[in-house]
């Protein structure tokens, strides 16, 4: 009994993801928007009934570059907004980080101590959350790949 | 059976006293949560990016004057168990906290009993 | 070619223990001396592990890449001494050490104990024997340290540099001396038990192994605490970490079977209850290995994993395990209960009420540690235990274990009245008013803190007079006790007085305090063999004047590239000064962590004490 019970726990991994509990109300936070520094609150950037893509990246963060191509791709989504959620960087090279890979985002927001991407239960870069009526349908860990962008495809109907 | 009551009651007096210590302070809080990033190391001992963030939350929501408890409710819904190194004591853990105490008191039986035998 | 010659030895090392198995067998009913034939083929099989070790040494010196071991775990730039050190940094090389320890303590065990019956030495031989096979085939089939890599790499993949630390470097052999002299004690106890052998004389003859293994695991413990106090850099020595606990686990089975042995010495009762734990002890430190070396569990201390070593470990254990259970069930035999009454307060009650609370302290630690992989496995559910769930678990029962402590040793045995009732009165009055004193000064919870420090001094004190007024009666039990009582205390006030600044300096900046000045004078930059070193310099200044330079750096290794931060740390007899320094993205400041440890010293003087008890009770029967 005890063996077998050891000898499943071989094979289990024993790396920790946390399991998305679905259909999650989003926080409610204040963010500096990217641009302006202005301070707005996230009841004013997820509307009611629509299709949202919060997307964590950072200008330092290697992975981000790969996905950066299908976020894009998904930002030609009519009924898709791409919000940005620029976390730990410095703006000038975020600045530079867009202007070389072009800006999919529709609104960005910056988290310059990593606690707006804690309220959302993120722990790293890059992270993305698709977001209907102000719930988190899906979650996704690390970068977009194929198989993830049409995921999001289909659920964006 | 009857002799066997009384250490229980006592234990649990006991045991009381010490689990009242509550901690109000950043640094005791972070020093139960588990850094994910770094597996086998706390928030407080990681210098991660993930694990100074949440230092600052942890002091933010204190700020804001949220209790311990629902510090770590805040996080255990964003997390997971996983994040928290106290487990709760609910019915995955119940085995798990009463156990060692189970076999304490079984151990003490034993040890009563070889008196009981040597007296008669 | 080194690598070839210890691949052949290794392989005739195995075949030696055929041969031991034929003779052993063959003369085991013959009634003479032992034969000469079982000494030499022991012998000869530790002859080939040492010269399959020193193989492996030599390619690490060497740095011969076409070894598979070498290449992953070595590295051109590394310093001799890490090249060294490195064979037993790793999987495959710690194996190979555990293999020589193993042979060598058998052989030991036959040159020591050549004056008992020799039925029970054979019989020890083989059990040992069969550890060793089990080990010689885990070597071969799963983790070869001589595998063979072609083409041949121009370099290595280095050492983990968390790991390339003087502390680090004789932890390990230290800690399998521990943990393996604990396999002699199995093999002798099952043998004892077989033969019904369990007597007065077996228990003399064990009680240096148990010694032996005993300071070993609890120097090897300290190595590595101290190890993790200064190399990982937040200034804690114990984290109740799954891979100390494993640690630690093995060490209360062997301090309780310490405490049970002299018992049997002297009284010839608890004889089940010695052969469990001498089972028990061998057990747990294989499960350690297991639960270490298949990955099982999550630690900062990681080997490179490989489920199928972890499944090999797993039925291996689970063998001997159903073996030894085997073995005691079927030809153990319960000593009469009526030949040796006890009397309620006496020794042997303390001694039962040690290895009870000892029991419950390493189930606390035992489920803790392997609950979660139960869990996760019956209901998909990860938790964690961690330093709370010890704490909670543990302090509590400390209380009456000091105070039976303190009471225990003045016990005489069978029968015994407390003499000098005095002494034990006004200890507790003064270690109570001490204790209210320190206590209330401070912002923390009065009732548990009080109750801790009062049990704590008051063993403090009593075992301090106990060595002073019995100084050549049981020295050994005195200094023992003695180092438990100041390790006790010293990590009390450690924990109660410690205090920590955590902030972000840039070159120049200063910190003030109420107490003390922190100045950030400059960064230097050296260029070491494999690393590159960020050198700070930081001026702490105390508010009475004092003032004293710190020096923490940021090694960058080039081979495997990791940034690692060392802390500096200035000690003496009241206080360690411990600063770390830490990068931090993207900014142009450091994090500095700058901690006051007070006593820290103490605690590892204590565990040396301790040590120094079992190590003056095994030279004291000597003389």
């Amino acid at each position: 009994m005890i063996f077998f019970i050891f000898y499943r726990g071989l094979q289990n991994s024993n790396i920790y993801t946390p399991t998305i509990q679905n259909e999650k109300s989003i926080p409610n936070f204040n963010a500096k928007v990217f641009e302006t520094d202005k301070i707005i609150n996230s009841t004013q950037i997820f509307e009611k009934e629509k299709f949202y893509l919060l997307n964590i990246w950072a200008s330092w963060c290697v992975p981000c570059r790969d996905e950066h191509s299908y976020l894009i791709e998904l930002s030609n989504k009519k009924n898709l907004k791409i919000i940005g959620l620029n976390y730990k960087d410095d703006v000038k090279k975020a600045k530079n980080f867009l202007e070389e890979l072009s800006n999919p985002y529709n609104t960005i927001i910056t988290d310059k101590n990593g606690t707006i991407a804690v309220e959302w239960g993120a722990y790293g870069v890059p992270e993305t959350f698709l977001i209907y009526n102000r719930k988190i349908v899906k979650k996704i860990i690390g970068p977009l790949n194929q198989s993830s962008l049409l995921e999001i495809e289909g659920l964006v109907k | 059976m009857k002799i066997l009551k009384f250490p229980v009651i006592l234990i649990f007096f006991y045991s009381l006293i010490f689990s009242n210590a509550n901690s109000s302070s950043q640094n005791e809080i972070t020093k139960n949560l588990r850094c994910l990033i770094c597996q086998g190391q706390s928030v407080y001992d990681s210098d991660s990016e993930f694990a100074n963030s949440l230092k600052i939350v942890v002091k933010q929501k204190l700020d804001e004057g949220l209790t311990e408890k629902q510090i770590y409710n805040f996080l255990e819904d964003r997390y997971g168990k996983w994040i928290l190194y106290d487990p709760k004591f609910d019915k995955n853990t119940y085995f798990l906290w009463l156990l060692p105490i189970l076999l304490f008191l079984i151990g003490g039986a034993i040890i009563f009993k070889l008196f009981i035998i040597k007296k008669n | 070619m080194a690598s070839l010659l210890g691949s052949y030895s290794l392989f005739f090392g195995l075949c030696c223990s055929f041969f031991i198995f034929f003779y052993s067998l063959k003369d085991f009913n013959v009634y003479n001396k032992l034969d000469k034939k079982i000494l030499s083929f022991t012998f000869l099989q530790f002859f080939f592990v040492v010269v399959s070790f020193i193989c492996l040494v030599l390619s690490f010196i060497n740095s011969d890449f076409s070894n598979a071991t070498v290449f992953n775990h070595s590295h051109t730039t590394k310093p001799l001494f890490y090249k060294v050190s490195g064979t037993w940094g790793n999987h495959e090389g710690s194996l190979l050490l555990w293999l020589l320890v193993l042979t060598l303590f058998i052989l030991l065990f036959l040159i020591k104990s050549s004056k008992q019956p020799k039925k029970y030495i054979i019989l020890t031989l083989l059990f040992q024997q069969i550890i060793i096979i089990g080990f010689f085939v885990f070597l071969l089939k799963t983790s070869n340290p001589f595998s063979h890599i072609f083409p041949v790499p121009k370099e290595g993949l280095g050492l983990n540099p968390i790991l390339q630390d003087p502390a680090l470097a004789i932890h390990p052999p230290i800690l399998y001396l521990g943990y393996v002299g604990s396999s002699i004690i199995f093999s002798s106890a099952l043998a004892a038990t077989t033969l019904n052998y369990i007597s007065k004389e077996w228990a003399k003859d064990i009680k240096n192994w148990v010694l032996i293994s005993w300071i070993f695991l609890t120097l090897g413990i300290l190595l590595g605490s101290i190890w993790a106090y200064y190399e990982l850099g937040w200034g804690g020595f114990w984290f109740w970490d799954p891979v100390e606990n494993v640690s630690l686990m093995p060490w209360l089975a062997l301090t309780t079977l310490l405490h049970c042995i002299l018992v049997l010495e002297k009284r010839l009762i608890l004889t089940s209850w010695a052969v469990i734990l001498s089972i028990a002890t061998f057990t747990l430190s294989m499960s350690g290995t297991f639960l270490v070396r298949s990955g099982i569990l999550n630690s900062v201390h990681t080997f490179a994993n490989d489920p199928q070593r972890g499944l090999f470990i797993l039925i291996f254990l689970f063998s001997l395990i159903f073996m030894s259970l085997f073995i005691f069930l079927f030809f153990h035999k319960v000593e009469n209960k009526n030949t040796n009454p006890f009397f309620w307060l006496s020794k042997e009650t303390s001694i039962l009420i040690n290895n009870w609370f000892m029991m419950y302290f390493l189930s606390v630690i035992l489920i803790g540690t392997i609950y979660p992989i139960f869990l996760e496995v019956l209901s998909s559910e990860k938790i964690s235990v961690g330093p709370p769930f010890y704490n909670k678990l543990i302090i509590p029962f400390l209380v009456p274990f000091l105070f039976a402590m303190m009471v225990g040793p003045k016990l005489k045995w069978i029968k015994s009245d407390l003499q000098n009732k005095f002494h034990l009165v006004l200890f507790l009055i003064i270690s109570f008013f001490l204790s209210i004193f320190i206590v209330s000064k401070l912002d923390i919870n009065f009732l548990n803190n009080t109750i801790l420090f009062t049990a704590s001094f008051y063993l403090f004190f009593g075992s301090l007079r106990d060595l002073i007024i019995n100084k050549f009666k049981n020295l050994s039990q005195g200094i023992a006790h003695f180092g438990f009582s100041l390790l006790i205390l010293s990590i009390l006030l450690n924990s109660i007085f410690s205090t920590e600044v955590i902030t972000n300096l840039k070159i120049g900046e200063t910190f003030q305090s109420e107490k003390f000045k922190i100045k950030f004078e400059k960064v230097d930059y050296k260029n070491e063999q494999n690393f590159q070193a960020i050198i700070g310099k930081f001026e702490i200044e105390n508010i009475d004047g004092n003032s004293l330079t710190l020096k923490p750096e940021l090694r960058i290794y080039n081979q495997p590239n990791i940034v690692t931060s060392e802390a500096d740390i200035k000690t003496n007899l009241y206080s360690d000064k411990f600063i770390t320094m830490n990068m931090v993205q993207n900014q142009d400041y450091f994090n500095i962590r700058y901690q006051i440890k007070p006593y820290m010293i103490w605690i590892w003087i204590s565990v040396l004490l301790i040590s120094f008890g079992g190590l003056h009770s095994l030279f004291r029967k000597k003389i």
